[in-house]
């Protein structure tokens, strides 16, 4: 089924997408879920009066850190080492596993208690861990309920959508033995005196980070339940990984992003906790651990750095793309069968994983634009996605049939001959098929061509007489006049030759004060 | 004022009668409308569906078409962004055809952005009776900007009622080659939408972008067939409801 840790679903596109539709509570619960995030996102962007202002801003960081993305790893590196952390750079996902079991190896430890974290999961970190005797402990609560049910996650900020609190109270009676009911806080009372147990005998500690501060080489954790906080207080090491690029220059651009990033994700202006951890502890400090590393990860980053999808690695990780795609709304996380579904995955898998592991990825998108809206750092996902279909057709992934469609297609569409009689074809064939129903219906569905369109609806028939036929034989309608006998369009003509003859005249006028100048100069000399 | 129409191919196909009610608006308000002969299709499909290349002779005999005139205006408002943008984006450096393309770009207008914006006019005297809701296409809305023309034409409308569906601005799944190359997303994408606009009891739908149309129209037939319409709503182009009770 996976094909690498990014793809865990490798099954044709339309397989995915029939599985994720079989499954109507997930459907309503992802329908229903982005109409709350996307409402409350909304209500904090519209109650910020230079929302728009600090998109551009936030646009403008990311790009200004991308552009000097050598800069900026040096000085964050260089940084966070002064302040006791070791900081490790990890050129593919193998080498950032590697480096995280040498890391276990050196601490002696079996076990870890892990906050969530998108780039461990890109790596397949979890897997590889767990291959090699360690067990990583998933402490919040939507990956917990996810490695308890040995499910993937359906969104990248909520990954557990596709749960209710009754199939999560039979889970964990199930797995572990809870025993109550199905209310939320009971449920999270006993996953968080199980967890307890966890945090406080790991010897390791595994997180994310949000961002990473170039000026002072801090991490920071931008997270819902305080399960980070544990994790990054208790275990006597901590092992943080980051994508390379998730560097901010400095705590006021930090704000900037975190402004963008809360209500983007989860719409609401400020999450119950917020992190900025930098180093290791010093001696004499109560908590903290005493040994940080930083695995910072490449896997495939310099090359989009080198490429024409160069924005994309302006994101932030967010979410809200999908919280506003029609097409995630109803294939789901699932559907895409990636970790990184929705639009920026559809961007991002392709980057990651080549062409010819990503299916038809990028043809499940319908080029609305919608995730551009609400992208906090203005990436243009849909035009990157357009891209991608350029690639695909350029580069020969597409199909020779639907090739030799397309190319036929442009012809026809360029040529008055073969329009002409494709159009009187069609017409009369659509005719015949259309029959007494007067409209391709369902009955016509069996015809490849016709299949993906009158499987779920009509089509209308071609007209008898095309437009520009008709067109050619009628009589133009009168123009509806006004008192002074002019039409909208004569008024609108007078109304910009005026215009026009104004900013002449002005130009003019000002030519003519320029010339009375120097006359007066000149007067003024001969006086 | 000449004015040179590009009717949109699905429109020269499928829907003339859309056509020739948006010539008939135009007419109206003095345009001398235009129709070159050898004008076919924008080539947006093609572009959609990542096939540039195949794309090319149907933009250039557009660009070949249209470049005498001053002002085009077509009824559509994605090719509108399609000849916009899209042509000068993918092929403005071209050497033969790039020079053009800009100046095209700067001459194109969707219908209703022609009619408020480059005429100022937002009452044409039409009549119709009823309550009307706006599918607000995505690359008219979202990509061209065009967002208040088509509503303040809507509201001058003499007996005519607005109401808003619930994410007019949500794409109805038509997107081109999209609604047949993934239909199982495409249907749900369209079904909703047929609901949603059934859901504010409106009389009629009302669109600037006749495949859209094409496509909310054949789920509502397809629903209709089914006997799961629960009751009828009238898919319009804009054109239709301008050309409204005028007699003809």
């Amino acid at each position: 089924m996976a094909t690498s840790p990014v793809i865990y679903d490798d099954a044709p596109l339309r397989e995915r997408v029939k599985n994720a539709l079989a499954d109507d509570f997930k459907h309503n619960a992802i329908k229903s879920a982005q109409e709350t995030i996307v409402g409350n996102r909304n209500k904090c962007a519209d109650a910020n009066p230079l929302w728009e202002e600090l998109r551009w801003e936030a646009a403008y960081i990311r790009n200004h850190v991308l552009e000097n993305l050598d800069y900026y790893i040096r000085e964050f590196a260089k940084n966070a080492e002064a302040a006791g952390a070791t900081v490790h750079f990890a050129p593919t996902a193998e080498d950032a596993v590697e480096c995280a079991l040498d890391i276990f190896e050196e601490v002696h430890a079996t076990r870890c208690v892990k906050s969530k974290s998108m780039v461990t999961e890109e790596v397949g970190l979890n897997e590889y861990l767990e291959k090699h005797g360690i067990h990583a402990v998933e402490t919040d609560c939507a990956e917990n309920i996810l490695q308890t049910a040995g499910s993937k996650p359906s969104h990248i900020v909520v990954p557990a959508l596709h749960f209710n609190r009754d199939s999560i109270r039979d889970l964990y009676r199930e797995k572990k033995g809870y025993t109550g009911s199905n209310s939320p806080e009971e449920i999270t009372k006993f996953l968080r005196s199980n967890l307890r147990e966890e945090f406080l005998s790991a010897k390791v500690g595994v997180t994310g980070c949000n961002f990473g501060v170039a000026e002072t080489g801090s991490c920071t954790l931008v997270t819902n339940e305080g399960n980070a906080r544990m994790a990054t207080t208790v275990p006597e090491t901590q092992i943080v990984m980051m994508g390379a690029e998730r560097i901010v220059p400095d705590l006021r651009s930090l704000d900037t992003l975190v402004a963008l990033l809360v209500p983007s994700a989860v719409g609401s202006k400020i999450t119950s906790s917020f992190q900025v951890n930098t180093g290791a502890a010093k001696p004499g400090e109560a908590d903290g651990p005493t040994k940080v590393h930083i695995i910072m990860v490449d896997n495939g980053r310099s090359k989009i750095l080198a490429s024409e999808f160069r924005g994309m690695l302006r994101c932030i990780r967010c979410g809200a793309c999908m919280n506003n795609c029609p097409v995630y709304r109803h294939i789901t996380g699932h559907g895409y069968g990636t970790i990184y579904p929705g639009p920026m995955g559809v961007v991002l898998t392709p980057l990651l994983e080549g062409y010819e592991n990503t299916d038809k990825l990028p043809y499940a998108c319908s080029l609305c634009g919608a995730c551009d809206d609400m992208c906090p750092v203005r990436i243009p996902l849909h035009r990157h996605i357009h891209k991608h279909k350029f690639n695909l057709a350029e580069h020969g992934h597409t199909s020779a049939p639907e090739q030799a469609t397309f190319d036929m297609a442009g012809k026809v569409l360029s040529n008055r001959l073969l329009y002409d009689i494709a159009t009187g074809s069609g017409s009369r064939g659509m005719k015949i098929l259309g029959g007494a129903y007067g409209a391709l219906g369902l009955s016509t569905s069996w015809i490849p061509v016709l299949r993906g369109w009158t499987s779920s609806r009509d089509m209308d028939l071609m007209a008898k007489e095309r437009f520009r036929d008709r067109f050619a034989k009628r009589t133009p309608v009168a123009a509806e006049l006004d008192e002074n006998g002019m039409s909208a369009a004569d008024r609108a003509e007078a109304a910009r030759e005026k215009a026009a003859a104004g900013a002449h005249a002005s130009v003019a006028a000002g030519a003519a004060d320029a010339a009375e100048q120097d006359l007066s100069q000149e007067g003024g000399a001969r006086a | 004022m000449k004015v040179a129409f590009f009717p949109q191919c699905m429109i020269d196909m499928f829907y003339p009668e859309v056509g020739e009610a948006a010539a008939r608006v135009l007419e109206r308000l003095g345009c001398e409308l235009i129709v070159p002969d050898n004008q076919i299709c924008c080539g947006q499909p093609l572009i959609n569906a990542g096939y540039l290349e195949e794309a090319v002779p149907a933009v250039r005999s557009i660009v070949e078409a249209y470049a005498p005139y001053d002002v085009v205006v077509t009824p559509s408002g994605s090719c509108a962004y399609a000849i916009k943008h899209d042509y000068e984006k993918y092929l403005g450096a071209d050497p033969e055809y790039g020079e053009r393309i800009k100046e095209l770009a700067g001459k194109i207008y969707e219908f209703t952005e022609f009619i408020v914006d480059y005429l100022g006019v937002t009452n044409v005297g039409a009549k119709l009776e009823g309550k009307a809701t706006l599918h607000k296409s995505c690359h008219m809305t979202r990509l061209l900007g065009v967002k208040e023309p088509p509503l303040k034409l809507l509201e001058g409308v003499e007996g005519l009622e607005y109401v808003e569906m619930q994410a007019a601005d949500r794409c109805c799944g038509f997107g081109g080659v999209f609604s047949v190359k993934e239909p199982e997303i495409s249907e749900q994408m369209v079904r909703e939408k047929a609901e949603l606009a059934l859901a504010t009891g409106a009389d009629y739908l009302v669109g600037c972008d006749q495949a859209c149309l094409m496509n909310i129209k054949g789920c509502l037939d397809r629903m209709e067939a089914e006997g799961n319409l629960p009751r009828p709503i009238k898919v319009m182009h804009i054109a239709e409801v301008l050309d409204s009770g005028k007699g003809e």
